[in-house]
């Protein structure tokens, strides 16, 4: 079986702040990540592969060269091999135009029995791009997937409502949005690290190294205009969130009522 | 000079720190209290090779490097010193010697299964009257048709009871004193091997700490390792390694300490303002973060000359010298930073500043350290 595993590299966004004056992130010194459910989407992919050795599970992304950590530590955890869509005519993108690069590229790889992508990027938070590549495609998509079976040439999903979820089976080729739900992504390992630098399958793609709708990607070809970014007010509170697990939380609490003689 | 860690390492420090606080910081103060041996750390950290980090891949390792390995210590360590002395421990006194000075059959025998993490290591050099004078060893193994014999006892051995390969050092010949010492590979079920008495510690106590006894133990002639009569010259050269673990270990404790301190201090309010505006404060803090770059220069320094085969033996003494005392330093200054608060265990930092204290004692103490920096000098 052959999956395809979108994924993005997100400034970590618990780091991140915002420019006061221009209301745009400040990205400069802020840690780059796996976007979290990108890498739910390749541990569903990759739990595959550890049932069904013969599954090659393939990277795809787009962003400038600097990605290149994000597709390293993909690899490191298990992923056959890359591939970057990095280029300056993709500059600019919004979901309409990054879809339509991605599209184009997975029809350029051909062969593919599942495109696994996380439901949405934590710094755009659109969930937009995985739904658009399964329109270019023509092929079915199940969305916010918080459970996975591979049955006979099948899929077999349940998707996640507010209050409850769907039962959702259909053909391959498919069209998959992971949620955290669905796993709990493993860690690189240190073996495959060292490996992932070692050999580098990492592929780059420029916009001319495979045949893409040109009038529809990057800046210009992206239909969005953003007219204003700015940081909503936030509510006035003095709400802590205490962090860890349920006894150290309770712990801390006990701490935080001693401290204002409640107890 | 280059002071930019390569971006294996990068991605190794990342992975570790992760790691540790997602599945070590959790339990930390549990294991602590209950002094429990956390054997599903070590089971997680075998299935992405952090058990074997240094070591090329063809003997079971991640085919990383030793600054790697230091930076794995160091993030453990940040959360639990007791996970950070078992990887340190196993990596550097357990499998180390092995790779060092192993035959092909011993690696693949034993290397193989410890540097995946299938197996875990130990060192037994100490015993009751052989501390600091390692020298004075009382263990003896007399030649037996296809095995020696070894009878005696250790102390103190660390991951004792736990491990399953243990390097043991012993007398071959009384007569020619150092020359005369030799390491076997033990293994935990050799006729005549036990475990007596495990220690209930000051700090790292889930760490486990123990008595190895040797009665007629039968130690098949192929594990002797290296040659005969050179364990001595084995123990010192390994523990020129092993410091260099010990000193990210205090180094990560250091790390640890300072930034539990620093939360505390922006959160914590006294006179109506938070611990963070007072500028004495701000001056303890600062002198602290300097000593722990300090000592986290030394540290990389003393890996990176491992790792490039330069000589290391003064520098893993000056790093393990100075990051242990930092690492007390900074956390004794801590606990006094978080008031009474720090004094109980509703905090990690009392836990810090017990753990701080075993790096200035175990693998040489901070005199030994200093003999060993002075012996370079002054030879």
């Amino acid at each position: 079986m052959n999956i395809i595993v979108c994924l993005k590299q997100v400034p970590d966004t618990n780091e991140v702040k915002i420019d006061p004056v221009k209301g745009t992130l400040i990205r400069e010194g802020v840690p780059s990540i796996i976007n979290p459910d990108d890498r739910n989407a390749l541990e569903e992919a990759l739990r595959i592969k550890d049932a069904n050795p013969d599954t090659k599970v393939t990277i795809l992304s787009m962003g400038p060269p600097q990605a290149d950590v994000a597709l390293k530590e993909a690899l490191a955890m298990g992923a056959d091999e890359a591939i970057l869509l990095s280029d300056r005519a993709f500059a600019g993108s919004d979901t309409w135009a990054t879809s339509t690069a991605i599209a184009g590229a997975i029809k350029n790889i051909g062969d593919y029995d599942i495109i696994f992508c996380g439901r949405q990027a934590i710094d755009g938070d659109t969930a937009q791009v995985g739904p658009q590549i399964a329109e270019h495609l023509g092929i079915p998509q199940i969305t916010y997937v918080k459970e996975l079976e591979i049955l006979d040439g099948k899929v077999r999903a349940k998707r996640a409502l507010e209050d409850g979820y769907f039962v959702i089976e259909s053909e391959m080729p498919v069209l998959l949005t992971a949620i955290k739900e669905l796993n709990e992504p493993r860690y690189p390992s240190i073996k495959g690290i060292y490996k992932a630098y070692r050999e580098n399958k990492v592929t780059v793609w420029t916009a001319n190294d495979y045949e893409v709708d040109r009038d529809n990607i990057g800046l210009d070809g992206s239909p969005t205009q953003v007219s204003k970014s700015f940081t909503p007010q936030g509510k006035a509170s003095a709400v802590e969130m205490l962090e860890g697990s349920s006894k150290e939380a309770a712990r801390a609490l006990v701490v935080r009522l001693k401290e204002r003689k409640i107890i | 000079m280059n002071f930019t860690l390569t971006k294996e390492q990068e991605m190794v420090r990342n992975v570790m720190r992760d790691f540790a606080e997602k599945e070590v910081k959790p339990i930390a103060a549990e294991i602590d209290e209950t002094e429990r041996f956390p054997r599903e750390n070590v089971e997680k950290m075998a299935r992405y090779n952090m058990l074997g980090i240094p070591f090329p891949e063809e003997y079971g390792g991640a085919g990383g490097d030793e600054l790697a390995y230091a930076i794995a210590v160091e993030e453990l360590s940040k959360v639990c010193a007791t996970t950070g002395v078992i990887l340190s421990a196993h990596t550097s006194l357990g499998c180390w010697p092995i790779y060092k000075y192993g035959t092909e059959e011993q690696k693949q025998k034993y290397l193989v299964p410890l540097a995946k993490g299938e197996k875990l290591g130990a060192f037994a050099l100490t015993e009751p009257n052989a501390g600091t004078d390692a020298a004075g060893q009382q263990t003896v193994a007399v030649e037996d048709g296809d095995n020696y014999i070894l009878n005696g006892s250790k102390i103190f051995i660390t991951n004792g009871g736990q491990a399953d390969v243990y390097i043991v050092f012993a007398m071959t010949d009384r007569t020619k004193g150092t020359r005369g010492i030799s390491a076997f590979i033990v293994e935990k079920d050799f006729p005549g091997f036990s475990i007596g008495k495990i220690e209930d510690k000051m700090g790292i106590r889930a760490s486990s700490t123990a008595e190895l006894i040797f009665q007629n133990c039968v130690v098949p002639k192929e594990n002797l390792l290296g040659e005969l009569g050179k364990g001595f010259k084995i123990a010192m050269t390994t523990l020129d390694g092993g410091r260099i673990g010990i000193a990210s270990q205090a180094l990560g404790i250091a790390e640890g300490a300072l930034e539990e301190t620093i939360k505390y201090l922006k959160e914590r309010k006294q006179f109506g303002r938070p611990l963070s505006k007072f500028q004495g404060l701000q001056w303890m803090v600062a002198d602290m973060a300097t000593e722990i770059e300090a000592a986290k220069f030394l540290v990389y320094r003393a890996a990176f000359n491992k790792a490039n085969g330069l000589p290391y033996n003064k520098e893993a003494a000056m790093a393990k010298l100075f990051a242990a005392n930092t690492a007390m330093d900074v956390t004794t200054k801590c606990v006094q930073l978080h008031g009474g608060y720090g004094y109980t265990k509703d905090y990690p930092i009392e836990r810090m500043m017990r753990d701080a204290k075993i790096t200035e004692i175990y693998e040489g103490t901070s005199q030994v350290q200093q003999m060993v920096i002075a012996g370079n000098l002054l030879r």
